[in-house]
């Protein structure tokens, strides 16, 4: 069906149902509204919720975001490899716009889950019936002596938001002289991306290896060992950067030196040329001011029926601020899932319905070990009963049987696809 | 074929089971669980197959190849077994009925 040749006249006399169908490719009911939802929150999770809740009733949704673009994590590391420009990774909300959501850009200030509202940074407020936050992670730097300051900030860059941190990253990596060192600090688990740290450690590796062969790559990991696709990063490590990268577990920092650039661990002393330092992760300050934090002091326990936070009732909460599920990670293909749980939920919320009581979700994670070779982890979670929690199912899931050019194609496919999917993004 | 809009209009309102409420939502979210890498709806990008629009009979038989190894995979062959027979056919059942792209 082409929607260029439905003239207006035939729209209008189509009424809303038909215009929905030929306007999104999809069946955006008609009818009246059936309630108000704010989604607090732009990235993986929030936008896929607020796509989804327009993509399957008539729900009057607005998305409030703080960046004017979505720039994606996944991907991320292959820019600090100098393989991709972080253009590529950056996508807009135009297409949620079309798909007839309120895009505001903005920062969110409370949310007054009594009055049922949430107040933004510029004093407006925005009523809602139900609210979905994804407010993604904000960062421990208090865990690590020296790191709540401004100037060790600075100088100790993180990389795990992707954006003006990647780039700056990124240029740093580039500006060091062959034979430098190159050192990656690892918080222990749990942390946003569990595979995502040791993916960069390749990915920098690979470019090292090329362009300065005599600088060193040096990961130091706060965990005992390799907290995803272990065997299959070991291997990496030996095979393909044997002699430049040096993996060390056990090494938790403790205190850095803005001054100096020194990084105290546990056990040594380090002074790199590039320190990347990602430090121990929480749920992100709204939740935190919201009440909604009540796990661990860290991270936002939820109904995953529907979502809903277990802390404050009608805030929904996705993604990499809730406390998981078993074996469940902090990955945005997982706050993907969670926001179609949510948004199914929601709608049935809103319509007084039950909620679907035998939701699933399924995560898969590509992680680039070179320029072009990928592997991954996939599971899939079924709601249990008993439980009252998604649990992996046994005998499924599992990891590459070895690192493929093959799956490197598939990553950047699981890319394209995502992004469009939570973005409603047009065909080209 | 000539182009006859409410033909069109009425086959993806019938094509389309989650525009009656309840009755299609089961396949539906199942299904929507596939999007991030085979797109929503089943429509892809890049080299992931779509699964929009091919037969019911087609995708449960391509699942049950992908659980026994008959049909070798990089991944699905560990997804598949993730899913009960039941809900195989209710996601097959829902890209069935979507419009091939």
């Amino acid at each position: 069906m082409d929607a260029h040749l439905l003239s207006r006249r035939r729209v209008l006399a189509a009424g809303a149902a038909v215009a929905g169908l030929a306007l999104a490719g999809c069946a955006t009911p008609g009818g009246p509204s059936i309630g108000r939802v704010v989604v607090v929150g732009g990235g993986f999770g929030g936008a896929t919720a607020a796509r989804y809740l327009r993509l399957w009733a008539n729900v009057d949704v607005t998305l409030v975001e703080r960046n004017p673009d979505f720039v994606s994590c996944p991907l991320s590391n292959l820019v600090l490899g100098g393989f991709r420009q972080i253009d590529s990774l950056t996508r807009g909300y135009d297409g949620l716009v079309a798909a007839g959501v309120k895009v505001v850009r903005g920062e969110v200030s409370a949310i007054d889950a009594t009055a049922r509202q949430v107040r933004l940074a510029d004093g407006s407020t925005l009523p809602y019936d139900r609210v979905i936050v994804s407010p993604g992670i904000d960062f421990l730097t208090d865990q690590i002596g020296g790191l709540a300051s401004p100037a060790a900030q600075e100088r100790f860059l993180h990389g795990w938001k992707a954006g003006a941190q990647t780039v700056a990253l990124r240029r740093r990596i580039e500006a060091m002289p062959d034979g430098g060192l190159f050192a990656l600090a690892i918080p222990k688990a749990p942390f946003r991306c569990p595979p995502g740290p040791y993916e960069r450690a390749c990915v920098v590796a690979a470019y090292l290896k090329q362009a300065k062969p005599k600088s060193k790559l040096l990961v130091l990991d706060a965990n005992p060992e390799v907290q995803s696709k272990k065997a299959l990063f070991e291997k990496a490590f030996k095979e393909l950067y044997g002699g430049l990268l040096e993996y060390r577990p056990n090494s938790e920092l403790k205190e850095v030196d803005a001054a100096s650039g020194v990084a105290r661990f546990e056990f040594e002393d380090i002074q790199a040329d590039v320190l990347n330092v990602v430090p121990p992760q929480r749920a992100a300050d709204i939740a935190r001011s919201t009440g909604l934090i009540n796990v661990a002091n860290r991270w936002v326990g939820v109904n995953w029926l529907s979502l809903e936070s277990t802390a404050v009732p009608g805030v929904h909460v996705l993604g990499d601020a809730v406390f998981p599920g078993p074996a469940m990670p902090k990955s945005g293909h997982m706050a993907n899932q969670h926001a179609k749980v949510a948004a199914a939920a929601v709608i049935q919320l809103l319509k007084g319905e039950p909620v679907n009581p035998a939701p699933v979700v399924m995560n898969t994670c590509y992680s680039f070990v070179s320029a072009s070779d990928v592997i991954h982890v996939a599971s899939v979670h079924q709601y249990n009963v008993e439980q009252k929690t998604f649990v992996p199912v046994q005998g499924a899931g599992g990891v590459s049987a070895a690192a493929s050019a093959l799956e490197g194609r598939y990553a950047l496919s699981w890319a394209e696809n995502i992004w469009a999917d939570m973005l409603a993004l047009q065909r080209a | 074929m000539p182009y006859r809009p409410w033909s069109a209009a009425a086959a993806l309102l019938l094509a389309a089971p989650w525009c009656s409420a309840q009755d299609g939502t089961a396949g539906r979210n199942l299904a929507a669980t596939c999007a991030n890498c085979h797109g929503t709806g089943g429509v892809s990008r890049g080299e992931l197959p779509s699964l929009a629009g091919r037969a019911t009979a087609e995708l449960v038989a391509a699942m049950a190849d992908f659980r026994s190894g008959a049909r070798s995979a990089t991944i699905m062959h560990q997804i598949a077994k993730g899913y009960s027979d039941e809900q195989v056919r209710q996601i097959a059942a829902w890209f069935a009925a979507q419009p091939r792209p």
